[in-house]
């Protein structure tokens, strides 16, 4: 079993088109810059939402996180772009 | 312990701070940020999204940050999700201690981080139905980097 469920937040999520999945990343996917490159392959949307990674943030779980951030099964991985509250 | 809410619905400064002080007699100060909508460039309403369950522990994150720099007697953080139009408030951070350098500077502290450090992201929609995410600025990036710890 190698599901995670990845939430979009903001811009990403209106590029993408939803607001979540449960995806099976193959066996290479092992932390968030990886990940960010496999789902870019998955549709037009996602291509566009992670063309520049840079400008994309990531939580892991419900905590920011950097890049190179390990992710495995079972894990909560959001994406969305940098924070605008206050 | 701070009272922490996110929530549709417009809130009452001053009534948080009747429900903060009441019945105490140790509270020498109390300091408030409310963070209001403004109209610019015609701006209808503001909407804002936010993380369900990751914004909650991030706010909690943030105030326990507060009380262990500051001794604080009293922490009240309520921000505003769903649609915010211009005048009202959107954010309250409310700090109380028995002295007023710890209110003010504790204040100060939770804007600034809660600004880069919790998972919020405004829409701006204008009277044409036309909408833009607004980006991340980085004078709150700055701001949010002198409380950096020592």
């Amino acid at each position: 079993m190698n599901g995670m469920r990845v939430l979009y937040f903001a811009w990403v999520r209106h590029k993408i088109g939803h607001s979540q999945e449960d995806i099976s990343p193959p066996a290479e996917v092992k932390d968030i810059a990886s990940l960010m490159r496999w789902l870019a392959t998955r549709s037009p949307g996602h291509a566009q939402a992670f063309v520049q990674p840079a400008h994309v943030r990531a939580a892991v779980n419900h905590v920011f996180c950097q890049p190179d951030h390990p992710v495995r099964p079972g894990d909560e991985v959001a994406f969305f772009p940098p924070v605008t509250g206050g | 312990m701070a009272t922490i809410r996110v929530q549709e619905d417009v809130f009452d400064p001053q009534a948080e701070q009747v429900a903060l002080t009441a019945g105490r007699a140790d509270i020498g100060g109390v300091a408030a940020f409310t963070g209001l909508c403004r109209a610019d460039d015609g701006l209808a309403a503001l909407v804002l999204e936010h993380y369900p369950g990751m914004t909650e522990r991030a706010l909690a994150e943030i105030a326990a940050e507060a009380e262990r720099r500051w001794p604080l007697t009293g922490c009240t953080v309520i921000h505003r999700v769903g649609r915010i139009l211009p005048g009202e408030p959107i954010v309250l951070v409310m700090t109380a201690s028995a002295h007023r350098q710890a209110a003010l500077e504790s204040c100060a502290f939770l804007i600034d981080w809660l600004k880069t450090r919790a998972p919020f992201w405004k829409r701006e929609e204008f009277p044409d139905g036309t909408g833009r995410w607004v980006e991340a600025r980085a004078e709150d990036d700055a701001a949010a980097e002198r409380w950096r710890s020592p």
